[in-house]
């Protein structure tokens, strides 16, 4: 940590992880409730629990990206944080709009359309803490060292500001309606979080392996200018069957399938830098998270998006357990695992140690990835079934369901698992430290 | 190669062609928009009892079970075309009637089944719900879904 500001990071840090707990839990119960369908019933019907735990995931990988700024620019800006009492009400305020909307969905109190279920409050909270997030991170980008790591990162995150302000505009017609919500849900997650992800593994990757700063900077311009030649006019692959013009079939199904070239780019960019890298870090747990991200937002995102997104085989796999399968892992892939990878490189210098706990880290790495590969391929499996009994054949959306019940055990299995991952990477970030170097980092590197 | 292809011209590719989809992007939902208002949807038909039946499908977030044209939670059965599921093209008061009664008797309690909630909607709210499915399959979406299972 060469910046005291860089401190604030930390409670974001933690709050993220907390909510991580509570999204993989509340999963976890989501997912009994598909295989022993009168639990909780009455008490927390399922809708509620859904919008725990989709809203429990936003929260927290939003306020991991938060986190991951104040880390990374004071490094790339050279100067301190600009307010860092702004940031530390920002967290503050954050986490309780967060909370809030959580205890309010127990209570009923909610709206309606899907991701954007918080009360109006909540949402105007969010704007507030969003303004003064960027207020604080621009002015110390302005005022310090540009590089195209801050660039790309300030530019995704004022367009996660920019495109939520649609979530303000809800048409009565149903299919105007979809039209804009694509345009927070999709240019989000297909679109600028991409761009954040890609400053944080270039960041990553100048630390971890010393690559040289001009060709970091070259990949990530190639790799932000392939996710938004895609993903912009990619977000067709939503509009095929929502009341839109039959066009978007031919553009979605193009643009979509080029969206796997930025997350490839990814995999070769890391690799590559790793491969060619100067420097052999102590904390190899960071560069395995690092370097998994790229691997599973390949598979998750790429490959299993590729799977469904031609317009005549979304024709017949469109909201079904394979979406359901995609959505997990194009999410665990991508943005659960970038900031799993910059928590494990950041923790360690927030809390002033040597890179410790990394064999438990890593534990928690190759058993939470096993999990979710296996949570994806049953959902894939029920997706497949899904997809020929009933949007085939013709029998109806129940009579699927119960054929469908093998899947369902053999996921809450793997969602049980990943509850333990995540638990174990809990302890390896704050349970008591440590000092874990590979060998031959000890070697090469002077006793400090 | 690398030499030509300079940093500077990464960014300026990066930061030139993301404008040029973002404004190719814009224009065509611009397009779909008025397409949508114009062609696809029955606008005329979109009456006060379908806004009030779509906040009632908002407030009591149905989606996070069902889907509608396909998004949602995928836990409970499509609706954005059950109104034509339960006859209602044919039929208009036995599928009203039908919906209601089925609403009306949730949650069903049986062992092992998935249950609806009792959300105690009102006689108007549950008219209106009907009225705002009932304008939902009446939006052109490219004969999707590829059957009446939804």
């Amino acid at each position: 940590m060469k910046y005291a500001t860089q401190r604030v990071a930390y409670v974001y840090f933690v709050g993220a992880m907390a909510l991580f707990i509570v999204q993989v839990l509340v999963g976890t119960i989501a997912g009994t409730v598909y295989v022993l369908p009168n639990f909780l019933s009455e008490l927390l019907p399922f809708n509620i629990l859904r919008m725990i735990h989709t809203n429990a995931l936003i929260v927290w990988l939003l306020m991991g990206f938060f986190g991951s700024a104040y880390y990374l620019i004071p490094e790339e800006a050279e100067r301190d944080i600009h307010s860092p009492l702004l940031a530390y009400i920002q967290f503050w305020l954050f986490l309780f709009g967060g909370l809030a909307a959580v205890v309010g969905y127990t209570m009923g109190i909610h709206e309606g359309r899907e991701f954007l279920e918080q009360p109006l409050w909540v949402k105007a909270a969010i704007v507030v803490v969003a303004l003064m997030f960027l207020y604080n991170i621009s002015m110390t980008v302005l005022k310090g060292r540009r590089t195209a790591v801050t660039s790309v990162l300030l530019l995704g995150l004022w367009g996660i500001a920019i495109f939520f302000l649609f979530a303000f505009y809800n048409p009565s017609n149903l299919a105007v309606d979809k039209l804009y919500w694509w345009w927070v849900v999709h240019l989000w997650v297909e679109g600028v979080w991409e761009l954040v992800m890609g400053a944080i593994l270039a960041f990553l990757m100048i630390k971890l392996t010393g690559a040289d700063r001009e060709v970091v900077d070259k990949w990530l311009y190639a790799i932000a200018g392939l996710a938004l030649f895609t993903g912009l006019l990619g977000t067709g692959h939503h509009y095929y069957w929502i009341g839109a013009p039959a066009y978007w079939q031919w553009v979605g199904s193009i643009f979509s399938t080029l969206e796997v070239a930025p997350f490839f780019a990814m995999v070769l960019f890391t690799f590559t830098m790793v491969w060619k890298g100067q420097r052999d870090h102590p904390n190899t747990a960071a560069l395995l998270w690092s370097l998994g991200c790229t691997v599973f937002a390949f598979f998750g995102a790429g490959v299993w998006g590729f799977m469904h997104t031609l317009a005549p085989v979304n024709y017949y796999s469109h909201g079904t357990q394979i979406t359901a399968a995609h959505g997990h892992l194009a999410f665990f892939g991508a943005y659960v695992m970038v900031n799993l990878a910059m928590i494990t490189y950041a923790m360690p210098h927030l809390r002033m140690r040597d890179p410790y706990n990394q064999i438990l880290n890593m534990w928690s790495f190759w058993i939470m990835t096993s999990a979710m590969a296996f949570m994806t391929f049953t959902l894939t499996f029920a997706g497949v079934v899904q997809v020929h009994l009933q949007r085939v054949l013709g029998s109806t959306y129940m009579e699927v369901q119960e054929q469908l019940a093998f899947f369902y055990w053999m996921r809450l299995g793997a969602g049980i698992v990943v509850v333990i991952s995540a638990l174990l990477f809990v302890w390896a970030q704050l349970g008591p430290a440590r000092v874990e170097r590979p060998a031959r980092a000890t070697l090469t590197q002077p006793a400090e | 190669m690398a030499e030509r292809f300079t940093t500077s011209a990464a960014r300026n590719i990066f930061y030139g062609g993301s404008a040029f989809f973002f404004i190719a992007f814009a224009a065509l939902t611009v397009h779909s928009h008025f397409y949508m208002r114009n062609t696809s949807t029955d606008e005329a038909g979109l009456s006060e009892s379908v806004v009030r039946g779509k906040h009632v499908w908002e407030r009591h977030s149905c989606i996070n079970c069902h889907t509608i044209l396909g998004e949602g939670a995928y836990f409970a059965p499509e609706l954005g075309n059950v109104w034509v599921r339960y006859g209602g093209d044919k039929d208009p008061e036995g599928a009203r009637a039908a919906l209601t009664a089925w609403m009306n008797s949730q949650p069903s309690g049986i062992e092992g089944r998935r249950q609806m909630p009792q959300f105690h909607l009102s006689e108007q709210d549950v008219n209106d719900l009907i009225d705002f499915l009932a304008w939902t399959s009446r939006i052109n979406t490219q004969q999707w879904p590829p059957n009446t299972a939804g």
